[in-house]
């Protein structure tokens, strides 16, 4: 039976994270030697967790599923990091961060944690300069810094549209001093397919080598999860093909209770979908809202080019609908938005699923050598995969699942269910509530892996009795077992259909039913029609290849397996919420003008979900009570 | 049926590291113009894995020119024939209908191939192991502001860092040096303040671990900055080659640790 505590210090907020530092206890230097941790994935999260706790004296194996620890997902992230440094004087704070965070999700996050977060960001920021990330600078030498959705005041640091990537090479190169001073082993393209639980502990992890094939069990004092998040459930989103839901679903299945799985966030800014054939969706960063203005026709069908539309002909439905924000309204909200004029059938392009999103006020304005200079490379992509120009048409954007607020629930050490098992970045579920803002998952994944497990995972292992186990203990050959069991089992199906066929049926389900806005009808019809295709795809699914040898397709097939499942955890937990809040919006429950109305005497919790074998899964409510902040409602207009 | 172009696909593959390898010819068909090369190279594989053959292996994952994970030498050229791209950010429309398309992978002793397009490259990542980071413990970092670092100075190491490490510089040089993939990464931290304390050690241990994995030299020819999908100048090369000089007159003695003379135009 799962027991949630979230192990939150009491007192004044400011000073939580404080005491609950100096109450840890602390392993002397001599003992860390002979500690080793587990960190799979090696994006911001998992680097930087990896190379701190190297830098800390512990023996780390860290993995990763790509073939070098530098490509993690983390890299694609466009925009920026916030952080409460106050540099533009425009009444920035850590308490306004905080506030910002906590309302953009909509009071579905713990105060605790938010609070944490905004305090720590500030010290990202030095760490990053401190490794030589070109972060963009004014001409007098200080940081730069840009606007972002949901907030006021301007706190985004940026790397051009590339401050993902220059991130995770910091954190990887910090990674790589602590490979050469061997405190770490990195495994690259090694997946993890199933997690070892001993004596109620997480104790190891079942890996797949994807060059040999080879299954084997890596066992350690303590295991670290930094796997990512799940969009990719979707078929249709903007992460990388590789990112998947199997590590953090596999910890569920051996007890970490899943947390609100049905918060995902669908970005309003990417290129619209095309053909049957498109494989992901390409985000346009959300820093083009500073100056990018959306409109429709006013009228629908309104096929005419948008050149020959009048102003007065053009509905800019977020400055409309949102007045105070504008066109720098969070993504939730503009994500519904669009949908709205879509559904209304003010669409535009050929699908009639598109927007505009219009440069010419700017460029009328500042010049076009200005918006070169400020968003190139985005227009630049734009015009390589649509090939339009929007320097001189506008260009048109359309919503696309993008990050996963869900995911393991972990108490306030980031710990989950499981005494041993961490879960940090996006696979936690624990900051953002029910909808993330701009520029945050960079700013969590590296509070998380730099600054908050570093110090709670000593006292795990300082208090912990941790017996001595042999790498074939009885449960590592079971999870061997399960591992090797499901790999023969989709090699032996040899049907007809290939994964990607099921995997684009689930996500074309979940998008219809679980997507921008869901109702009991149709999530009750979805977790109807899941089971069928899953059983479908054990039956009916090829693989070619074999087991013991460098496979794509069957890493393809066993991550899309798991989709299959997870799909159905996703919509139990859309239908138990029985309101609209954040990027959850039930239709059932919303204004009369549309906007959604959130249930704080029933839903002001923490949905964590509880696997059970050949059953429903068991909720678990974690209560949120708001000590500091009102909750109230969360309006931008 | 989704298009109405159909190509020939001439493709390497390779079972193994052991085995020999050949071109295989395909048809690619009912493709559409709008289709990534990627999203065309899906197609064929689908059809593969519905009829129980094996797919072509290649790599990719971010699929917007970013991770660096794809890498297939098209019609001759790493990342295709256009400038500043990645081989996921190239459309079909780039060709006519008809075409023949030869598709290989990266070649180089350092990068030896797994399997059809697939090669290892971690070379590249031993190579950053041996130096290509700056020694900093995580906490106790002064206040973001405190290094002032003019605009110049930040884009020109922006410039550099932008290597997305494919190691399409490698494929396309005839001597398969990681020159650029090595300068981009030491000019980037030699150019700023926080690099500098280790900047001499950085660039020899760097360069020593580029030759211990069987990278060649530079012969000069530019052939990397032409494929290179982020645009990186070879005048990097030339820093990179400044840092070495610079390194080896430090460790002579004959100076303690002078400013380079041409630190202001790094």
């Amino acid at each position: 039976m799962t027991m949630l505590n979230a192990k939150i210090p009491s007192g004044p907020l400011e000073t939580k994270w404080d005491r609950r530092r100096f109450s840890e206890k602390l392993i002397s230097p001599n003992n860390k030697r002979k500690l080793t941790v587990i960190v799979v994935g090696s994006g911001l999260a998992g680097a930087s967790a990896a190379s701190t706790l190297g830098q800390l004296g512990y023996q780390v194996e860290c993995f990763c599923f790509q073939d070098s620890p530098r490509r993690a997902h983390s890299i694609a992230a466009q925009g920026g990091i916030n952080a409460a440094k106050n540099y533009q004087d425009d009444g920035d704070s850590v308490g306004r961060l905080f506030y910002d965070t906590i309302k953009g999700g909509d009071f579905r996050s713990r105060e605790a944690n938010v609070y944490r977060l905004a305090q720590v960001s500030t010290q990202i920021i030095d760490q990053c300069v401190a490794l030589g990330i070109p972060f963009a600078r004014e001409y007098g030498g200080q940081l730069a810094n840009r606007s972002f959705g949901g907030v006021q005041v301007s706190r985004t640091f940026y790397c051009r549209g590339q401050t993902g990537q220059q991130l995770l090479l910091g954190a990887y190169s910090a990674l790589c001093w602590q490979i050469e001073r061997g405190q770490v082993t990195m495994r690259p393209r090694t997946e993890m397919l199933d997690l070892v639980v001993i004596d109620g502990q997480a104790r190891g992890i079942v890996v797949r080598d994807l060059v040999t094939g080879r299954l084997s069990v890596h066992t350690a004092h303590a295991v670290v999860l930094a796997t990512g998040g799940y969009s990719n459930v979707y078929y249709l989103s903007t992460n990388a093909s590789g990112s998947n839901v199997t590590a953090t679903y596999r910890a569920w299945k051996q007890g970490a209770a899943f947390a609100n799985p049905c918060f995902t966030q669908i970005h309003p800014t990417a290129i619209p979908p095309g053909d049957a054939y498109q494989a992901k969706l390409t985000l346009m960063s959300e820093s083009l809202r500073n100056d990018g203005r959306l409109w429709v026709p006013k009228m629908s069908a309104d096929h005419r080019c948008p050149g020959d539309i009048s102003a007065a002909e053009r509905d800019y439905f977020l400055e409309r609908r949102y007045p105070r924000f504008g066109n720098l309204a969070p993504r939730d909200i503009a994500s519904r938005a669009v949908k709205d004029v879509c559904d209304e059938g003010r669409g535009v392009g050929p699908s009639g699923h598109g927007v505009y999103l219009d440069f010419a006020d700017v460029i009328e304005q500042e010049g076009l050598e200005v918006v070169r200079e400020r968003y190139g490379n985005l227009f630049d992509m734009y015009h390589r995969i649509t090939g339009e120009d929007a320097y001189h048409a506008p260009m048109r954007i359309y919503p696309a699942p993008h990050y996963t607020m869900g995911g393991l629930w972990v108490d306030y050490n980031l710990m989950s269910t499981v005494p041993g098992l961490f879960v940090i970045g996006e696979a936690n579920f624990a900051d953002h509530g029910a909808n993330r803002l701009g520029a945050s998952s960079l700013m969590q994944g590296l509070a998380d892996g730099y600054f908050i497990l570093p110090y709670t995972i000593g006292h795990y292992l300082a208090t912990a009795k941790l017996s001595l186990i042999r790498e074939d203990h009885k449960e590592s050959r079971a999870a061997l077992q399960r591992a090797t069991n499901r790999i023969g089992r989709l090699l032996n199906a040899k049907g007809r259909r290939t994964a990607a066929s099921f995997h684009r049926d689930v996500g074309t389900l979940l998008r219809n039913h679980c997507g921008m806005s869901r109702n009991e009808a149709g999530l009750k019809l979805a977790l109807a029609k899941v089971p069928a295709l899953r059983e479908e795809l054990w039956r009916d699914v090829v693989v070619p290849g074999s087991g013991e040898a460098f496979n794509q397709e069957l890493e393809y097939a066993g991550r899309v397996a798991d989709y299959l499942e997870f799909a159905e955890l996703l919509c139990h937990d859309a239908l138990h919420r029985e309101e609209s809040c954040g990027a959850h919006f039930r239709e059932e429950y919303q204004t009369d003008d549309g906007e959604p109305k959130r249930d704080d005497s029933r839903f002001a919790h923490v949905a964590a979900w509880e696997y059970r074998e050949g059953a429903l899964p068991i909720l678990h409510k974690e209560p949120l009570a708001f000590e500091f902040v009102q909750p109230t409602t969360r309006s931008y207009q | 049926m989704i298009g109405n172009v159909t190509f020939t696909l001439n493709i390497w593959r390779q079972k193994g590291p052991e085995d020999s390898g050949r071109f295989v010819t395909y048809e690619a068909r009912d493709v559409s113009s709008g289709m990534s090369f990627l999203e065309m190279l899906d197609s064929v594989n689908q059809r593969l894995i519905a009829n129980g053959e094996e797919p072509v292996a290649f790599e990719q994952d971010c699929r917007e020119g970013i991770c660096g994970s794809c890498s297939l030498v098209i019609n001759g050229i790493p990342h295709g024939p256009d400038r500043g791209i990645t081989t996921c950010q190239l459309y079909m429309r780039r060709f006519l209908d008809g075409a023949v398309i030869t598709i290989e992978p990266w070649r180089a002793r350092s990068f030896p191939i797994i399997k059809d397009l697939v090669v290892d490259r971690s070379a590249l990542d031993r190579i950053m192991q041996a130096g290509g980071y700056i020694s900093v413990n995580t906490g106790g970092a002064v206040d973001g502001n405190v290094l002032l670092i003019g605009k110049d100075q930040a884009e020109t190491a922006m410039d550099a860092a932008s290597c997305i490490g494919c190691g399409a510089c490698v494929a396309a040089c005839k001597n398969a040096s990681a020159m650029l993939f090595v300068a981009a990464k030491v000019s980037h931290l030699a150019s700023l303040p926080q690099g500098k304390p280790e900047r001499t050690h950085r660039v020899r241990a760097m360069l020593e671990a580029m030759d211990r994995e069987g990278f060649g030299s530079c012969g000069n020819q530019y052939e990397c900055e032409a494929v290179c999908p982020k645009s990186i100048g070879v005048r990097f090369i030339a820093n990179l080659n400044r840092e070495y000089l610079r390194a080896g007159v430090v460790e002579s003695g004959l100076l303690s640790e002078p400013e380079a003379p041409h630190a202001e135009s790094a």
